[in-house]
């Protein structure tokens, strides 16, 4: 079994974090294909899913080979938070899901647009595309939030049982210069102004799990991670050092 | 076009009462048979035979219905694509297949019927889709063979379409076909990175290619002298060619094409004739395509009751984005399709549909 190469270790913890984010949240997204509850979501989830593919190979190129470190990394080499990772559900349990990614990423994005780091031009581009992102799902909790008895429920439990993998978002990540603490009081601010505005309920209880080893930015992953690329990766690895 | 406002006139729709129904209706035949006998286009509100709407509802629904099943086949290997960048490719040509979809739900609505009503019609097994799509992905290669051939043929079946005599479809066709010729280059290219790989990714695609062609041939409906509908949608000009003359012209595109892949097409009856200047070809067998027609095809119960399944499982989501539209909608009731407000596409300018009658709207409102 090769191992792929990381090069250039400064930017790499970084680099993999935000790429494995993507990454995986994308492959994630590229489920719905075809299962989507309106034509306009299969077009709004792919497009969406297509952007986040587009930015993790950017930011898994600056540190290797894209298909290497896609394909060929153990589930423990993997740095995505734990929330991209939780299997769709349904579409309440997707849209909670990029409801709290995209409100992150897209404030991790501003304030690194802002600066002059090695991820700056990085993230002027794909902050674009992260306020659509943020928009689409602040639209749908919206909807579902405040739209039936049963949509409300559902969007309800949904943003429940989803809360306990927000709290490592806000976990420092090597290499990156920002304000954690501002970053997740501007997080909890407009989580909670969404929420409201969509007749929801702020969850309670704990933001991050009990185990002390930490989380996905450590390579500690949830259980439905290893079967999802179990899957993403099986065909690749059936052929070593083939070219597609 | 210079004639097109005056025949107008005669061909819109009176928005008061009829003076004698015979009389006007008389006169509407003529002023419709004259639009399409000078390659005029029918419009929405211009008057048109029942048949011809009728036809028109089926053809647009049968191939709106196609492209979203269509998905199904080819987002089996999203989540297996073996190199990022084909996972994208993949992503996005299922994606347009969406947006193709609802183009032509679009262009269906123009004549008087709804997206919901010809869904149902697909659910409960009332209208078809296309019969390719019966069949299973069964390796990576296919999602290429799907491409080259698959979009191949629906490109010749389809670039005669922008060219049809009701305006709504003609312009969706066009859309549509700029993207099925990036589909097919894209599956062309798949295969032939597969043809010159590893033996192993040879056999696949060769495979592929072998269990895909007869079926691509059959996309092209029944022989001439077998098919019901296609001499009165020949005279409207809905239809521009044959099936047997679209068929003849997609095997003289692709018999040279899988030679420069390095492939071979599975009939040893293929050869050039000289005399007619096309490709001969071994016969096709239609027993198999009227069976998988009739529903005994090895995927036809699995796309359908998927379809079903997304459609079912989505209902509360789409009774949701009504009940929140009519909340917050002022002046009326919250309409369903306001559920692509804000989620329709932000780049891809396909997402929805919004143009197909567009020309029609503003030149008459
Ligand atoms: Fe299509
Ligand atoms: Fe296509």
């Amino acid at each position: 079994m090769t191992t792929p190469t990381v090069k250039d270790t400064a930017l790499a913890p970084a680099a993999l974090a935000l790429g494995d984010d993507a990454l995986v949240l994308s492959h994630r997204l590229g489920e719905w294909a075809g299962n989507a509850p309106v034509l306009e979501e299969e077009v709004a989830l792919a497009n969406i899913a297509l952007d986040l593919l587009g930015q993790a190979r950017m930011l898994l190129s600056m540190v290797g080979d894209e298909d290497e470190l896609a394909f060929l990394r153990e589930e423990r080499a993997f740095r995505n938070l734990q929330l991209v990772e939780q299997p769709n559900g349904d579409f309440a349990h997707t849209i909670a899901r990029q409801l709290y990614f995209s409100v992150y990423q897209h404030l991790l994005h501003t304030q690194l647009a802002d600066g002059d780091g090695p991820f700056a031009a990085l993230a002027a581009k794909a902050v674009k595309e992260t306020a659509y992102h943020r928009d689409h799902a602040e639209q749908w909790t919206l909807r579902l939030g405040d739209g039936t008895e049963v949509s409300h429920d559902r969007m309800q439990q949904a943003a429940n049982a989803l809360w306990r993998y927000t709290g490592e978002m806000f976990q420092p990540v090597e290499g990156l210069d920002i304000d954690w603490t501002a970053l997740q009081t501007a997080w909890l601010e407009q989580i909670e102004d969404v929420l409201r505005r969509a007749t929801l309920s702020v969850p309670e209880g704990p933001r991050t799990g009990a185990w002390s080893a930490g989380a996905g930015r450590q390579g500690l992953h949830t259980e439905p991670f290893g079967r999802m690329l179990a899957e993403m990766q099986h065909l690749h690895r059936s052929h070593p050092g083939a070219s597609w | 076009m210079a004639t097109a406002a005056a025949h107008e006139t005669a061909r819109s729709q009176p928005s008061g009462a009829p003076e004698s129904a015979d009389d006007s209706t008389a006169e509407f035949q003529r002023a419709f048979d004259a639009a399409v006998a000078a390659d005029e286009r029918i419009e929405p509100r211009d008057w048109m035979p029942d048949g011809y709407r009728a036809t028109l509802i089926r053809q647009i629904a049968q191939h709106a219905h196609s492209e979203i099943i269509g998905m199904q086949p080819e987002a089996n290997w999203i989540t297996r694509a073996p190199s990022l960048r084909r996972k994208a490719i993949l992503m996005a040509k299922v994606q347009d297949e969406a947006g193709h979809g609802l183009y032509l739900y679009s262009a269906a609505e123009t004549l008087g019927t709804s997206r919901d009503e010809l869904l149902d019609k697909l659910h409960s097994g009332r209208q078809k889709y296309s019969s390719i799509f019966n069949y299973p992905t069964l390796t990576w290669a296919d999602v290429g063979a799907i491409g080259w051939l698959v979009d191949g043929a629906a490109i010749t079946n389809q670039v005669p379409l922008c060219r049809c005599s009701y305006g709504p479809y003609a312009r969706a066709m066009v859309r549509i076909c700029k993207e099925e010729s990036f589909h097919q280059r894209q599956g062309y290219e798949l295969l032939l990175a597969l043809s010159k790989g590893t033996p192993e990714q040879h056999e696949m695609a060769q495979d592929a290619v072998n269990r895909w062609w007869w079926p691509s041939l059959m996309m092209f409906g029944p022989p001439d002298d077998e098919s019901q509908h296609s001499a009165q949608s020949m005279a409207w000009k809905i239809k521009r060619h044959s099936n047997d003359e679209l068929r003849q012209r997609f095997v003289d595109i692709c018999v040279p094409q899988a030679e420069s892949l390095g492939l071979t097409l599975p009939d040893p009856d293929l050869k050039w004739n000289e005399e007619r200047g096309h490709y001969d070809f071994g016969p096709i067998d239609w027993s198999e395509f009227w069976e998988v027609l009739k529903g005994n095809g090895p995927c036809n119960e699995q796309r359908l009751s998927r379809r079903r399944r997304a459609h079912e499982e989505g209902a509360w989501v789409r009774e949701a984005a009504a009940a929140y539209a009519a909340k917050h909608t002022t002046g009326g009731p919250g309409r369903q399709s306001d559920v692509d407000g804000t989620t329709g596409a932000h780049h891809a300018a396909n997402a929805n549909g919004e143009n197909v009658n567009g020309e029609t709207g503003a030149k008459r409102a």
